[in-house]
This record gives C-alpha cells, structure tokens and sequence, in this order.
C-alpha cells in the first residue's frame, strides 16, 4: 500500500486506463499455454538447453587455412552466468584436430628417470583413487588481441573465451609417481599427448607431483573429446596449453626437453628482444561481461557482472569504476571463493544516458594486481599477447554502445 | 590408528606403510616397444637423436614436396609460420619471430618435424628426412653452410643465434 500511495497523478491515471483498457470478452481460455493444455514428450536420455538458447554457442576460430585442425574456440561468457562453463561450451583450443580415441586401446606411459617403467590402462587408472576440484584453465593465448595497438571491436567471447571453468575429478598424478618409484635426478616432467601434434611441454616435476590430476571426469562426466577424452593433465591455475589433452606419455627427465610449444610458442617478447620462458602460472584478471563489447544498454537499471580469476590464488577483491577510474567500488563477490577458480562479481548500477568509461581490476590474496595497458604495452614487444591481464576498458557512448578501447 | 602408531612407536624398523591406505599399484611393466616408438623428443644436448644424415641439398627437394606449400618458398611463411629471416630484429619495432630469428636451439626444430610436421601427415617423415629439412631451413639464413649434412653429433652442435635470449620465469631451471 504503501508504494501505490507514492504513485503521483499521472502514473495512477495511466494504471486506470490501462485497467479499463482490458477486454470485457477475455476468457479464461486465453489465458492458457500449450503447456498448460497438452501432455508434452519425455527428456531425452542426453539432455540439451532449450531451442531457444541455440545460439548460446561456442565460437569458433580457425587460426589458418593450412589446415582445419588447427583452431579454437570460446566459451560465450558474456552469454552465461555463475562461474561453471558447460563442458559443451568449454574452450578448446587443438593444435592437430580433436582425435577420436578409443579407451580400451589408449595407453598412459610412464617412464624416464624412474625405477620402473609403466604403463596404465584407463581401466585401471578408474580404480584409482580420485580427488575433485573446482578450477579454472586458460589458454596462454587469452585476452592477448588486446596486446595490439588497436583494440579488437570482436564481441567479449572472441578477446577473453579462452577460458572456462569446471569442477575436475581425476587420480593425483603422485599415486602413479610413487608407483613408479622416482629417481632423484628427476627434475622435469615431459608430458606429452596423442594426438597428431604430438603436444608436448616440460614441467617441474616437484609441481606437477604436488597439484598434479590425471583429470578423467569434468563436470560429473568423463571428459569430452575436446578436452583430452580418455585423460588430460590438469595443473590448476597454470597455462592451458601445458594441461595435456589426450595424455599418453610423460617422461621423467633432468631438464626441460624445450619442445616447440615452450619456446617457439608460449614464451613473451619483452621490449628489450629476450625472452620470457616457462612462466606456467596464469596472472590475475578481471573482464565485465555485462555490458561488454558490442553490446547496446538502454538507460535505467543495470546489474555490471564479470569474472575475475587468479592461477596465483584466490580472488580477495574487485572494483569497478564506472567514471573511467576518478572512483572505484567493491564488487559484490558470488560465494563459493576458491583458489584458482572463477569468481562472480557484480554491482548494481544505473545508467544515466552519459558516456561513461567502466573497468575492473581483480587483486588476489598474495597481492597481485593487474597493469593498465600502458604498463603492458611499455614492457612487452609489440603484439606480445600471451599472459595478457591489463585492466580491460569499455567505453559507453551517447546511444548505449559499448567499445573496447585502451584507457 | 592408535595400534598403528603404537607400533611404529614400539619398533623403530616398522615401515610406515603398515599403515598407510591400500594403494592399487595397477600399472604394468612398460612394453619397450612402445617406449622406442613413442620417445622421439630429443633434449637440446642431442640426448634421444635417431641415427641417420641429411644435406641441405636433400632439404630442398623435400621442403619444396612437403613443407613450401604452407611455410612458403625458402620458408618465407604464409600461410604457416615463417621458418627464416628476421635474424636481429626481436629488440626492434618490428620483431619477427623465426626458427632462424628465434628458436634457441636446433634439436627443438628436429623434434618438432619428426612429431608433428607435415600438419597433413605427421611421422610420415623419415629421420633423414628431418635431419636434411633442418638442415635446408638452417642455410637460408647461413645458420649452417650451404654444403652442411646434418646428424646426430652436428645437429646438436648446432649454435641458433638467439640461444641465449630466454631467461627462466620458474626459479628452478637452471
């Protein structure tokens, strides 16, 4: 009662007419849905979103012409909501096209520098032991368009989709290592899949031995062919590309093997002409999603919402400024928190029709922060883009239109 | 958990895993076999080099069957990567980043081929096939000479011009 009695005249003369407005005739009948009215079919036995969400999809990149395997592509985060990626929408990124493996015939060698060779099954590795745990995994490659000098207008998926989400279940890779019986000149891991790239990348082997997952399930299910079906190698927080997809070998060794991908690939061109190398650890970063690139808002009410992750720990805190950095507040962050895993941020807002600049920045709980573009661009050659974690800036105009720029 | 402890405690040869949790030690013997014919990656001392010999000449022939069509001719790139060139230029305004240029060591280039390349066939190539292909790319930028005949020993030898252009993030590299 006590809202109405704040309606002034006009909005209660409006809510008048349109009350008078109705329809003697309507009947209760029109008021029906199909829904209501018709015993509908049963789910089927592998359910999918409803038709009207078929164009939450991934995007999908071919990086050249020289051959359909080579590609990606991007969860539509800015499509979503929560922090968990449908394992249909996660990224992926393949190097050779994604094989088809048949479990019964894959092996899991384990060799090098230990006392005993082996090899496991994937019916045996299911009778091992397992562990669970939320995490994030991101390409080496996420976010890094926005290294050039002019801001790509491509929608949020295709700057920041190389990164998803996922509750990961597999057998901690020490059971498999103690088996073996480790020798002590064992310093790295080669770790190495089977598909037509043969991915390989080198790993310290004392990580790999205390946060390794020989990841056999996501989100409840065994892994998706995309994402390394019958197995993969999961390092929570650290590069994607290290993360072995169709793992089949790994290779106790003294030193990194410095394959193509840990040097020709996923090292960083600083300014000077060196070279950052094996740098495995994903930097802390913030993206609003809503609104994001692209996108049109209207004036009025809008919740601003976008993740933050860090491979260096968990998210402490995100602030947004919505007048292009003059003042900054905190971020309501969505529960759960978790080390190395997404996390939700939003802030009630309104527009008010003026042009605004908003931005977000993420600090973890050992204190990193991200740099501005500026900072990015003053340390990194030209174009370097892997690892990329600036402060993402959109730019609203007049209409509501929404662009990336570098502020 | 108190009897264990109390025998741990009561004999000091008593061996932990008394009582730690059953483990399923499910893992076979590796095959050899397997081991030969997965194991192909080299490290950068040559360490895991097949035998076999190839010249620069040999090179030519099969980069321009198998490899010009994506990496260009003399490896020029487009629409794969570019192979050479660029030698001095990562410091620049214009960095351009090649096996040549950037690559640190000769070994990587070797087990990159024999694994993975050509991306249409991988493993079709012969180790001589490989060695004569890093032999050819080397020579366009005179990383070796234009009569070089790679192996084994010479490969490993191989001195890439940006071999000490990277600098470890992980503390304990090297």
């Amino acid at each position: 009662m006590a809202r109405m009695e704040k309606l002034d005249r006009r909005n209660f003369l409006m809510a008048g007419t349109l009350g008078a407005a109705l329809p003697v005739t309507a009947k209760a009948q029109d008021f029906l849905t199909p829904a209501m009215t018709t015993p509908a079919e049963p789910g089927a036995p592998y359910g999918v979103p409803a038709p009207s969400e078929a164009n939450v999809q991934r995007l999908a990149t071919p990086l050249a012409q020289v051959s359909a395997g080579t590609a990606s592509s991007r969860t539509p985060l800015h499509k979503l909501d929560g922090i968990i990626t449908p394992s249909g929408l996660h990224y992926e990124r393949h190097h050779a096209g994604v094989p088809q493996i048949d479990p019964a015939k894959h092996r899991l060698l384990l060799h090098g520098l230990v006392k005993k060779p082996l090899e496991f099954s994937v019916e045996s590795l299911l009778r091992y032991p397992r562990v669970s745990r939320l995490a994030f995994l991101e390409c080496g490659g996420n976010s890094g368009g926005n290294a050039a000098a002019s801001p790509p207008q491509t929608s949020v998926d295709l700057i920041h989709g190389l990164i998803s989400c996922s509750e990961w279940t597999g057998v901690p890779l020490k059971l498999l290592f103690d088996e073996a019986g480790i020798l002590p000149d064992a310093q790295w891991l080669v770790a190495e899949g089977g598909d037509a790239a043969s991915m390989a990348r080198s790993l310290p082997f004392k990580a790999v031995y205390q946060h390794g997952l020989l990841a056999l399930f996501q989100n409840g299910e065994r892994l998706r062919p995309e994402q390394g079906y019958p197995m993969r190698l999961f390092m929570p927080g650290w590069e994607g590309n290290l993360n072995i997809k169709w793992l089949q070998r790994l290779k106790l060794v003294k030193e990194p093997a410095f394959t193509r991908e840990e040097t020709s690939k996923y090292t960083q061109l600083l300014r000077d002409g060196s070279a950052r190398q094996f740098d495995f650890i994903m930097p802390v970063k913030s993206v609003i999603l809503m609104p994001s690139v692209g996108m049109q808002i209207k004036p009025g009410y809008l919740e601003i919402t976008g993740l933050a992750w860090s491979g260096h720990g968990t998210i402490r805190h995100v602030e947004v400024t919505v007048d292009g950095g003059k003042h900054w507040q905190r971020a309501t962050l969505t529960e759960p928190l978790l080390p190395q895993c997404m996390t939700r941020f939003r802030l009630e807002w309104a527009w008010d029709g003026t042009p605004v600049l908003l931005q977000s920045r993420a600090v973890d709980d050992a204190g990193n922060e991200q740099p501005s573009h500026a900072e990015w661009r003053a340390r990194f050659a030209p174009g370097q883009g892997y690892h990329y974690n600036a402060i993402q800036s959109w730019q609203v105009d007049v209409n509501g239109q929404v662009r990336n720029i570098h502020a | 958990m108190r009897r264990c402890a109390l025998i741990f405690l009561l004999s000091l040869a008593a061996s932990p895993a008394f009582c730690a949790p059953p483990r399923p030690f499910l893992g076979e013997p590796a095959n050899p076999g397997r081991i030969a014919a997965w194991d192909i990656v080299p490290d950068r001392n040559g360490a895991g080099l097949p035998p076999g010999r190839g010249s620069v000449r040999e090179g030519i022939a099969i980069f321009n069957a198998r490899c010009a069509m994506c990496h260009g001719r003399d490896g020029a790139g487009k629409p794969a990567d570019r192979l050479t060139g660029g030698v001095g230029s990562l410091g620049t305004q214009h960095p351009l980043r090649t096996v040549a240029s950037y690559w640190p060591y000769a070994t990587s280039l070797f087990g990159y081929i024999r694994a993975a390349m050509p991306i249409n066939q991988p493993r079709s190539l012969s180790a001589n096939d490989a060695y004569a292909l890093c032999a050819y790319i080397l020579s366009v930028d005179g990383i070796v000479p234009k009569d070089a005949v790679l192996d084994a020993k010479t490969l490993a030898a191989v001195r890439m011009p940006n071999r000490n252009g990277f600098r470890s993030v992980w503390p304990r590299t090297r």
